[in-house]
């Protein structure tokens, strides 16, 4: 089993990044705060205002370690990568099943099934854990999505048509949102769920989740492009420039278990408060940047729980999902299994 | 896996002081200094049979000590540490 090795977060405005030997130096107003060896790490995620020696850049692209920059709201700004690598034959394969209906819309469908099975158990969690808490009317709202995103699954796994699969991702999701908001259990009405909201997300728990969706799809990517595929080729997503269509293929399973539950178990613990937040004037939340760290602590910590990895029997850890996910992609093209195991949660 | 790495390097023989900061900087490119000649340095066996060799090729092993104490992976839960200089968990988040 490949060992899951760490990123590096550094969102202190004014750090600078250099390099030492082999090591990574963190340096805020000229005194040093951490030294990482390079080979303990994964890859480097900075926020804001924090700058990069080039002799890092070089060391850290040489490593194969990378490093993606987001704005201080925690948008994706650039990445900086080593040269591409990985087998070219499995490129030409990921560009022939894009390219073919069937097969592509085979993995697509494995994907579609898997997120809104994922989503049903976030669901199904909640009801479990304090459905008696709902209202009568909640609690029927919750039962009734769970009974339909079981049928949206089925029909999904049925489905020859890439479009209409597409349609029954959107009705998941549809359904799914709809009650989240009843997953929650604090009643503080600044942290109300008001349907799911992006691009500027318009209340706490969609700033929390796009937050937490950003650095998934971080890592996403970096797992593909760890197995040699092309992260801008996508199956259920459609091509589009600078999209990076397979990484947010691949985070479609993965964005319920890792980052919906991980949002509703911060909110409901009170681990972030409304405090943590802030509005705009347009009416945008962020996370504030001091509670950004607490986050990102509980994101990693969270990537370090393990589980049994349902098709493959290992006790795993939840940050190598995406790694393990992307290599039984890279199996499902080479012909080296029937078809992609796309990550149902138990 | 763990190894905490020792060393006495006698830098009054010539070429001492050179020996002492080479082997120094191998231990820091892998490892984190814990005190002044003990480094705790996580790292897999292949990347251990390099360190090794660097450190093995650096010293003069008739003035020189080298010590490495295994400590395998759950490693770190048998180390209690009092005092000054804090070490850094590096397999926490690491977060700045």
């Amino acid at each position: 089993m490949r060992k899951l090795l760490n990123t590096l977060y550094v969102s202190t405005e004014g750090a600078y990044l250099r390099r030492d030997g082999l090591n990574v130096v963190v340096e805020v107003e000229r005194v040093e705060k951490l030294r990482v060896p390079l080979h303990l790490l994964g890859s480097v995620a900075v926020f804001g205002q924090v700058s990069l020696s080039p002799a890092l850049m070089g060391s850290l692209a040489e490593a194969g370690i990378v490093t993606a920059f987001f704005g201080t709201n925690g948008r994706f700004l650039a990445r900086v990568e080593g040269p591409v690598s990985g087998n070219v034959l499995l490129r030409r394969e990921q560009y022939r099943v894009m390219d073919d209906g069937p097969d592509c819309t085979r993995i697509a469908r494995a994907i579609v099934a898997a997120k809104s099975l994922n989503q049903r158990s976030v669901l199904q969690r909640a009801l479990r854990d304090h459905g008696s808490a709902l209202t009568d009317a909640a609690r029927d709202a919750v039962i009734a999505a769970i009974d339909r995103m079981q049928d949206i699954a089925r029909r999904a796994l049925h489905e020859t048509d890439l479009d209409r699969l597409r349609g029954h991702e959107g009705e998941a999701a549809a359904l799914y949102f709809g009650v989240f908001g009843h997953a929650l259990r604090v009643t503080d009405p600044a942290l109300a769920f008001r349907g799911r909201s992006r691009r500027p997300p318009m209340d706490v728990p969609n700033a929390l989740l796009s937050f937490l969706y950003t650095l998934l799809v971080h890592d996403c990517r970096g797992a593909l492009e760890g197995v040699g595929l092309d992260p801008a080729a996508g199956f259920l997503h459609r091509m589009r420039p600078g999209r990076p269509s397979l990484a947010l293929d691949l985070m479609e399973e993965l964005r319920a278990p890792l980052a919906d539950r991980l949002a509703l178990s911060m909110l409901n613990r009170r681990e972030l408060v409304a405090g943590d937040f802030r509005i705009m004037e347009n009416g945008a939340v962020l996370l504030a940047e001091d509670s950004r760290k607490t986050v990102l602590t509980a994101w990693q910590e969270r990537k370090r729980e393990e589980i049994e990895h349902p098709f493959l029997k290992e006790r795993t850890s939840l940050g190598l999902l995406p790694h393990l996910q992307a290599s039984l992609l890279a199996r499902a093209l080479r012909g080296d299994l029937d078809t992609y195991p796309a990550l149902i949660w138990r | 896996m763990l190894i905490l790495v020792s060393y006495d390097v006698e830098v009054t023989s010539p070429g001492g002081a050179r020996r002492l900061r080479r082997i120094a900087r191998a231990c820091k490119d892998y490892g984190q200094r814990v005190q002044f000649s003990v480094f705790e340095i996580e790292v897999a066996p292949d990347q251990w049979v390099l360190l090794r060799a660097r450190l093995v090729g650096e010293m003069d092993p008739v003035r020189d000590s080298l010590r490495f104490y295994f400590l395998g992976s759950g490693g770190r839960r048998r180390i209690e540490h009092l005092g000054a200089k804090p070490v850094v968990d590096l397999d926490a988040p690491l977060i700045v």
